[in-house]
């Protein structure tokens, strides 16, 4: 999860205030609807807590807890900002991070999943309702009894097929209208022509009738569409809430008042201060104030490069030291963050087209069960010259072979490892993503903020003498640069303890400086210090006029990188690196992971150009990367999978968002991924072989209705069994 | 066989009835947060009287 930002108090508090005040009064709105998400509650004691303590706390009207999505919503007085009610809920000691109610409104209600269930519940109750009166015909029911169910299951059947199932009706005719085939198309034709010829049946008080069958199929149809919906709103809601975690604001310095603003209401030539810690909103130009910059994110270069007025700056970077004002050059959509979605657009066009397992199946069954009907159909009707004998048979056929298991046998599958994927923190955001997995044979690693975490850990800590590092540590101290704070780190690793220094003060751009013993010491850059830099990052602590200590650092690997890399290599995969950071940087990382195939100094069109040139060798890739100059390259790959510390754009260009920090859990989802694909082949075997044996019979005339509601039922169960035997 | 002219009916209305208590509960969003449904069962802060 991304961790908030606390933002510095301003050093004069009027001059805080002031801004603040009007803030408020821009926002002011009649009712404050604020969400706030709460990682780590996990029970019955911390809803009652946070519910509790919110509701008691003045300008709260009401608030509530969802445990299953780990929210809390908010009704509040318009002047309580959400900002207010994520630190009152962490003073209650519960992690909480503010989500931006925009991004969320869509999952609030799931209108479509509600329309699915309403059509699921009165399939069911209307095939329960028809099954128990069919008992009733199977067992002997004669003459003007079995006349009466025929009438009262028809009464039942016709207005629940009607209501329930409209998705099938609406997706065949989309199909048929622009002269296509798809699996809704024969699920229409076997409802329609089953309930069709029932009726007919009925009228002439006939002795089969097949109602039960049709609503029976609705329903089992439904239930895979079902768990399909609820597969993809999880993942889709989990998405939106990584989105909803980055609230869009900025602050504007105007006449020297500073005020927070929302990120849409910045035109270009505002003035901006980005604070240590907060990313650049927009493009533009330093104004005024020295600081370093970490791109990481845009280009993977590990070091911070320097800011100084005069240059400049683009959306995504962070700031590191000292506050920077900068003026706008371009904002919203004239971003270059946002220019970066023409890259990507290219790159889609060129991604190969995935026709997913279901489309094949459908595309080979649709013709095939109409050819097959319509044939059976012809050959009773020239054989007997009875139309009535011809319909019942071809109904049957239809019935029969009907892709009751089909509908069900993607579905099931999916939901399981999805499940499971899920649970290991992986969120599968793209429905064919398992099944483009599976296929994968050469993984593409991004370096920094992927496979290393892009915070730096100090490499020379025992080469350093003790005393250096105690003056070091008091000098690192106060800054949140991140190799200041690797100091720290190590540091507190060893057990120093700082030592006592005066007069502390940044000096953004180049380091730290104090006075310790009358002595002047710095801590800081190679020019500013007089240090030579070597092959690894590095800093310099001088201390009066003494040679200068250097500091090496090495960017850490991020949890699991090494087992990921090299389960990826046993399982036979290829394994390349490619970076936009320096060869040396690229090069260390690849002898440390043991991956021989690397690429350094490539540009966002150099990533995705290469993977182009593999695909069109016949390889599929899966991408893992993160950042902005990842973006092309994830939506050209045939898979992509990005962590959640990722920028925004890079996860919408990606298939699968790792959740977690751990990057192993990346082979084994290409395990998982392959046996759900098996299972997903065996369930399609499964369902071929009932229709193997089922077919010949209702050609042959013999499918009675209880032979198609047994063939039904039975494949269906084995389909789903066989899903969750999924490991 | 005249018990069956009371007996379909009243089985009719029973699995109606099912029908329009599960499309209450869909109404009034109880599977929302069913993880927390289930846990807030056993927390005692309102047992003494309802949610005002």
């Amino acid at each position: 999860m991304t961790a908030v930002v606390h933002q510095p108090l301003s050093a004069c508090p009027a001059c805080a205030a002031v801004p603040a005040a009007q803030a408020v009064a821009d926002v002011a709105q009649p009712e404050a609807q604020i969400a706030l998400s709460l990682p780590t509650i996990h029970c019955a004691a911390c809803i009652s807590k946070v519910e509790t303590g919110l509701n008691a706390h003045p300008g709260v009207i009401s608030a509530r807890v969802n445990l299953t999505l780990k929210r809390a919503s908010i009704e509040a007085e318009p002047d309580v900002t959400a900002q207010e009610m994520a630190d009152f809920v962490e003073s209650l000691g519960y992690e909480a991070h503010e989500l931006d109610p925009g991004t969320l409104s869509s999952t609030a209600t799931d209108k479509m999943g509600r329309e699915l269930l309403m059509r699921l519940a009165v399939a069911g109750f209307a095939s329960m309702n028809v099954m128990l009166l069919s008992v009733a015909v199977w067992s002997g029911a004669e003459d003007a009894t079995r006349d009466l169910f025929h009438w009262i299951s028809a009464a039942i059947a016709l207005p629940a097929i009607a209501f329930a199932g409209q998705p099938f009706f609406r997706n065949a005719w989309g199909a048929l209208r622009h002269g296509r085939l798809n699996m809704d198309v024969p699920i229409t034709l076997a409802i329609l022509l089953a309930v069709g010829t029932s009726l007919w049946e009925t009228t002439l008080s006939g002795d089969h009738a097949y109602f039960d069958a049709a609503l029976t199929l609705t329903f089992f149809l439904l239930a895979g569409r079902y768990l399909d919906h609820r597969t993809r709103a999880v993942a889709r809601s989990a998405a939106e809430e990584l989105t909803a975690l980055e609230v869009p604001r900025a602050t504007r310095v105007r006449d020297g008042v500073e005020q927070q603003v929302a990120l849409a209401d910045l035109s270009v030539g505002d003035s901006i201060l980005v604070r240590p810690g907060g990313r650049m909103p927009v493009d533009g130009e330093i104004t005024q104030g020295m600081s370093e910059l970490d791109r990481s994110l845009l280009t993977g270069e590990t070091l911070p490069v320097q800011a100084a007025p005069g240059q400049l700056v683009s959306a995504g970077e962070v700031n590191l030291t000292g506050p920077l004002i900068i003026r706008a050059n371009a904002v919203g959509k004239d971003t270059s963050l946002h220019q970066m979605a023409d890259l990507v657009a290219i790159a889609e066009s060129g991604r190969s087209r995935y026709t997913s397992l279901a489309d094949k199946a459908a595309k080979l069954y649709a013709p095939g069960v109409h050819i097959l009907s319509a044939l059976a159909f012809v050959g009773w009707y020239l054989a007997t010259f009875d139309l009535r004998t011809a319909l019942n048979i071809a109904a049957a056929v239809l019935i029969i072979t009907c892709p009751c298991a089909l509908g069900l046998a993607v579905p099931a599958v999916t939901t399981a490892a999805s499940g499971r994927l899920f649970r290991r923190g992986m969120l599968i955001k793209h429905e064919t993503a398992i099944e483009r997995l599976a296929q994968v044979d050469t993984v593409v690693f991004d370096k920094t903020g992927t496979l290393t975490t892009g915070t730096p850990v100090l490499i020379n800590a025992e080469a350093i003498p003790e005393d250096k590092l105690a003056i070091a540590m008091a000098l690192a101290q106060g800054s949140s640069h991140p190799l200041a704070r690797a100091i720290v780190q190590a540091g507190q690793a060893t057990g120093a303890n700082p030592e006592q220094v005066h007069d502390i003060t940044e000096v953004p751009g180049f380091g730290t400086q104090a006075t310790l013993k009358g002595q002047e010491i710095r801590l800081g850059r190679a020019s500013w210090t007089g240090g030579q830099a070597g092959e690894h990052t590095t800093t310099f602590l001088r201390i009066g006029e003494d040679a200068p200590v250097a500091f090496e650092f090495t960017d850490q690997l991020r949890a699991g990188a090494a087992e990921a890399v090299s389960a990826l290599k046993k399982a036979g995969h290829t394994v390349y690196l490619m970076s936009g950071d320096t060869t040396p940087a690229v090069q260390s990382l690849a002898n440390r992971l043991g991956i021989t195939h690397w690429l350094a100094e490539a540009l966002p069109a150099d990533k995705s150009t290469r993977i182009q040139a593999m695909t069109e060798k016949g390889a599929h890739v899966l991408m893992v990367g993160d950042g902005l100059n990842d973006t092309a390259a994830l939506s050209a790959a045939h898979v992509s999978i990005s962590p959640a510390s990722a920028l925004d754009a890079a996860r919408v260009a990606s298939d699968i968002v790792l959740l977690g920090g751990d990057l192993a859990p990346i082979a084994e989802a290409c395990t998982t991924a392959r046996s759900a694909t098996r299972r997903i082949r065996e369930n399609f075997r499964i369902a071929t072989v009932y229709n193997v044996i089922a077919v010949p019979l209702a050609v042959a005339g013999l499918a009675t209705p209880l032979i198609a509601a047994l063939a039904m039922s039975f494949s269906s169960i084995t389909v789903s069994l066989n899903a969750l035997r999924l490991r | 066989m005249n018990i069956l002219a009371y007996l379909i009916p009243i089985s009719l209305c029973l699995g109606g009835a099912g029908l329009a208590f599960f499309v209450y509960t869909v109404r009034s969003n109880q599977y929302d947060d069913p993880e927390g449904d289930a846990r807030r069962i056993l927390s005692d802060d309102y047992d003494e009287r309802p949610k005002s």
